[in-house]
């Protein structure tokens, strides 16, 4: 990985406009500033079409044949499938309105960064065969045709937009590129383009059942792990039943949660706050993964990797799903998994908390609930037994993550929960929070290695409101719900507010929650010492009646 | 910029021009019907080719606290739960451009004192907001005020919308206000995308052409009220033959009032090929008008594929002996006895 220039210095160098036409100018495939490409073998795997091997940065990407046919009419299906691309395509009226609110136009200053632009480069396509105007006019009114340079800048911007659907909420007509850089995506991979970092999470999904390819034994394994650790914190050893029949609930969560640093404490957070419910649930390492890259490649894959969730659901006769801490698994659970793979199977029912009695009538036809919501009815109906005061020691503040903000409105739930287990929370300034929220600069399947100066910049916008809060408020946490941002967060505020540490919620949660016959806490999940936990000095247990 | 201030000229031109020559009724009879029919079929047809394609998926933007728990405050308005809500959302889109209103300007600076070290900071900008408002609310104005012209009485409603704009008597004749907000609207909106770079880089002929022309339309509507002094008896007699299909003869009227038609007519024909379309098509966007109650209510997708996945089955038996070492339960027991 090249060096990365200081904050200091990534501000100042954002280059200005270049002095052509947009339409002049074509980006530039250097190095960190493009995602490693798809192997042949997993697009093959996946019967995605036209696999075939290529390199970004060579002249020739290896197109097929017919690589405009294809482009040409896979755009018009889209056209015919998706009232909102047309519509998108039609009414912009290019006031500028969403350019600003970017993340990585704001990190890059690059023209074609700017929400209006990144469309303008599939619209000024759709100009010429779909417009009068367009076919009469040509370029006169910013129509052209493609080629193969087309190709390469669509896919210089589809991969530098992370779905986030900010510039949606300011734009007059809720125009909303996230949809638009989806659609591109597709298309794109009509003609075999896809990034290895979003396509290998895919095949080893389709195939194993989570992102990272864990197979079922290991998945027991590193659980128990994990079950092990609770253990060593709170002298409980949480249960972890896998694949049960016949349980009340079946969790799902994110596969990064089980395996990587700090996700997994997430994860045994939510051990813990099962086990003290005496929660009938069970985990499955069929349907061992929340998270859906399928998303951020097509419509269709997602739909494909979501199906295992009511599959296994059926199965296992389950009456609801309770999912974990995530985002885009979120944004697909709440905007496409119902319509995608229902109705859900006839064995769920309305989901009730079995712990409070409490109707989730918000989920009613999905029957899918959301930890926090879950967890926040626990805390209303003071059915959790909670000492804040174990997370003393942190200063929060609550990042929000993209898809549940802007493509669910989750918002209050993590801060209900976060405000009764952490005594310090410190919100960021109101235009990078809740609705307005910003990026973590990586989601969408950007979170790779090969480009961190570009995710750095884009995570210009959220590192400078961590550091502010960091300057102002002394803030030295940042909690999230979101298994991408426990993975993308600690990169991002070591470089732009370094100190401040991130943790999933339920993390806290579990810091706070006092356990049933648990010995006292002198230690947190991550088995660092509670400061001032020695000289309480009280009887070395607690909770027990 | 220039070629479409040119058009607009040019058509100008060519109306002033052809109508001093006598083909008056051309650009005051002719061209208006065929305007006024390319614009009501044009429209209809944009928003049927719109409507044909489906909405597959429920995709509001979500500005706001969804439904949830008794306890938990929902934005009934910016996160919509029923058909009421959205109903309120949209109200405010089009009435009071709500999501403009949102907006800010965001500036970040290597050094920045309260981060001792870089920052962002953020500057409310309701400048687009105000004059986009101010633009299409004049507009509305100014073109219900033309009903004057349309109906013989003039309606009750028009005098009293006249009278409400000429409050700020300047002059006579009576001045009205929305004539000279337009103007000024159309100035800032034209010059940002002169004088700001961004708005510069992304402005399109497609931009600049309707603002020139709006301009045109509003600059020589002012001029027929207030300096090239028209007969106005006349020119009602006239429009109202033209609207009631009986046209009368031009005789005695400007030739500047056929540029003024000639450019509203220009405006009609462009607008159902346009981005002027956003009149309409805001109410069709699926981030807006719909309810953010996807996991309450299925929404159905009228092209969903088969579903395709590896299955359960699929998955124990590429498994199934490393399933039983780990004690999972399995369907079917492995052929020999695991370990
Ligand atoms: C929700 C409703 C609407 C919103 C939010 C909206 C917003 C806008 C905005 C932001 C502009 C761009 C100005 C610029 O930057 O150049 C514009 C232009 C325009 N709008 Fe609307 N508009 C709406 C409805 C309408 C309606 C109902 C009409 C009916 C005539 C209309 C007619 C126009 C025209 C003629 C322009 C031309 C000015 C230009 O091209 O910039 N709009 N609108
Ligand atoms: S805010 Fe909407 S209408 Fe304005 S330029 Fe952006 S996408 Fe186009
Ligand atoms: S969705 Fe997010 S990343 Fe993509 S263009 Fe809009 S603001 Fe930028």
């Amino acid at each position: 990985m090249a060096k990365l220039p200081t904050p200091q210095e990534l501000i100042a160098t954002r280059p200005p406009f270049p002095e052509e036409h947009w339409l002049d100018v074509r980006p530039e495939f250097a190095p960190g500033s493009f995602c490693y490409p798809a192997k042949k073998e997993t697009m093959e795997l996946l019967h995605m079409p036209n696999p075939h091997e290529w390199d970004p940065a060579a002249e020739d990407w290896g197109l097929p044949e017919n690589w405009e046919r294809i482009l040409c009419d896979a755009f018009a299906e889209r056209l015919e499938k998706h009232r909102s691309l047309k519509l998108f395509m039609d009414i912009c009226v290019r006031c500028g309105a969403c350019a600003d609110k970017c993340h990585f136009f704001l990190g890059t200053n690059d023209p074609k960064n700017m929400p209006v632009l990144r469309a303008e480069l599939l619209r000024s396509l759709y100009r010429r065969d779909h417009t009068v105007l367009g076919k009469l006019l040509g370029r006169t009114v910013g129509a052209r045709g493609w080629d193969k340079s087309v190709v390469k800048e669509l896919f210089h911007y589809a991969y530098q937009c992370t779905e986030c659907r900010r510039c949606s909420l300011f734009c007059p007509y809720g125009i909303d590129t996230a949809e638009i850089t989806m659609i591109v995506r597709e298309l794109l991979h009509e003609v075999g383009l896809g990034t290895h970092w979003i396509m290998d999470p895919v095949k080893n999904c389709s195939f194993t059942g989570n992102h990272l390819g864990i197979q079922p034994h290991s998945f027991v394994e590193i659980v128990e792990m994990l079950a092990d650790d609770c253990e060593t914190v709170t002298g409980i050893r949480p249960k972890t039943p896998f694949n049960k029949k016949n349980a009340e609930i079946l969790f799902i969560t994110p596969s990064g949660d089980v395996f990587a640093d700090p996700g997994i404490y997430t994860f045994m957070g939510y051990l813990l706050l099962f086990h003290e419910l005496d929660l009938d649930y069970t985990l499955s390492t069929y349907a061992s993964e929340g998270g859906n890259f399928g998303s951020f490649t097509s419509f269709n894959m997602a739909k494909k990797l979501n199906a295992k969730m009511y599959a296994e659901a059926e199965r296992l006769n389950v009456k609801w799903i309770l999912g974990g801490e995530c985002g885009h698994m979120w944004r697909v659970i709440n905007q496409y998994m119902d319509t995608y793979n229902g109705p859900a199977p006839d064995n769920m029912t309305l989901p009730v908390s079995p712990v409070t009695g409490t109707a989730f009538t918000n989920a009613a036809s999905t029957k899918m609930v959301h930890i926090t919501e879950f967890t926040a009815d626990l805390i209303y109906n003071g059915k959790l037994r909670l000492d804040p005061g174990h997370n003393d020691h942190i200063i929060t503040t609550f990042h929000d993550s993209c898809n549940p903000a802007r493509g669910m409105g989750l918002l209050d739930e993590p801060r209900y929960v976060l405000k009764a287990v952490c005594n310090n929370f410190v919100e960021m300034p109101e235009n990078t929070i809740r609705e307005r929220t910003f990026c973590c600069g990586a989601g969408s399947g950007l979170n790779t290695e090969e480009i961190m100066e570009l995710r750095m910049r884009a995570g210009m916008p959220r590192g400078n409101a961590l550091r502010h809060v960091q300057r102002q408020f002394g803030v030295n946490h940042m909690a999230c719900i979101c298994a991408i941002d426990r993975a993308t967060l600690p990169p991002l505020a070591n470089y732009w507010a370094p100190g401040v540490t991130v943790s999933g919620l339920h993390e806290l949660v579990a810091n706070a929650l006092v356990m049933t016959g648990g010995k006292k806490r002198t230690m947190d999940l991550r088995q660092e010492d509670l400061p001032g936990a020695e000289e309480d000095g009280a009887d070395g247990r607690e909770g027990g009646e | 910029m220039f070629v479409s201030l040119l058009l607009v000229l040019l058509i100008g031109a060519i109306a002033w021009a052809g109508s001093a020559a006598g083909f008056a009724s051309l650009f005051g009879v002719a061209l208006p019907y065929l305007a006024a029919a390319v614009f009501v079929v044009g429209m209809i047809r944009r928003m049927v080719y719109w409507a044909k394609s489906p909405v597959p998926f429920r995709i509001p933007t979500t500005g706001g606290q969804e439904q949830s728990l008794d306890f938990i405050r929902q934005a009934k308005i910016d996160c919509p739960g029923t058909q009421a809500g959205v109903f309120a959302r949209m109200f405010l889109e089009v009435c009071l451009f709500r999501s403009l209103f949102r907006n800010t300007e965001a500036d970040a600076r290597a050094g920045l004192p309260a981060n001792s070290g870089p920052g962002s900071v953020y500057y409310s900008s309701k400048w687009l907001w105000c004059f986009a408002l101010l633009f299409h609310y004049c507009f509305l104005l100014v073109f219900l005020r033309h009903f004057r012209f349309f109906a013989e009485p003039t309606p009750q409603w028009v005098t009293w919308l006249e009278t409400l704009d000429g409050l700020m008597q300047i002059g006579a004749p009576r001045f009205f206000m929305t004539g000279g907000i337009l103007l000024a609207a159309l100035l800032f909106l034209l010059g940002r995308r002169v004088f700001n770079g961004r708005l510069r880089c992304i402005s399109l002929v497609n931009d600049y052409f309707p603002l020139w022309l709006l301009l045109g339309i509003v600059c020589t509507g002012i001029c027929l009220r207030y300096f090239d002094k028209t007969e106005i008896a006349m020119v009602k007699i006239f429009i109202m033959g033209v609207t009631q299909f009986s046209p009368v003869s031009a005789e005695g009227i400007a030739p500047l009032f056929f540029v003024h038609v000639a450019l509203v007519s220009t405006l009609l024909l462009y607008f159902p090929f346009s981005k002027l379309t956003h009149m309409a098509g805001v109410f069709f966007s699926p981030t807006r008008n719909a309810a953010n109650d996807s996991r309450r209510v299925r929404h159905i997708n009228p092209w969903n594929p088969p579903k395709q996945y590896f299955t359960y089955a699929e998955y124990e038996d590429a498994y199934r002996d490393v399933m039983a070492e780990a004690g999972l339960p399995l369907e079917k027991e492995p052929d020999r006895p695991a370990g």
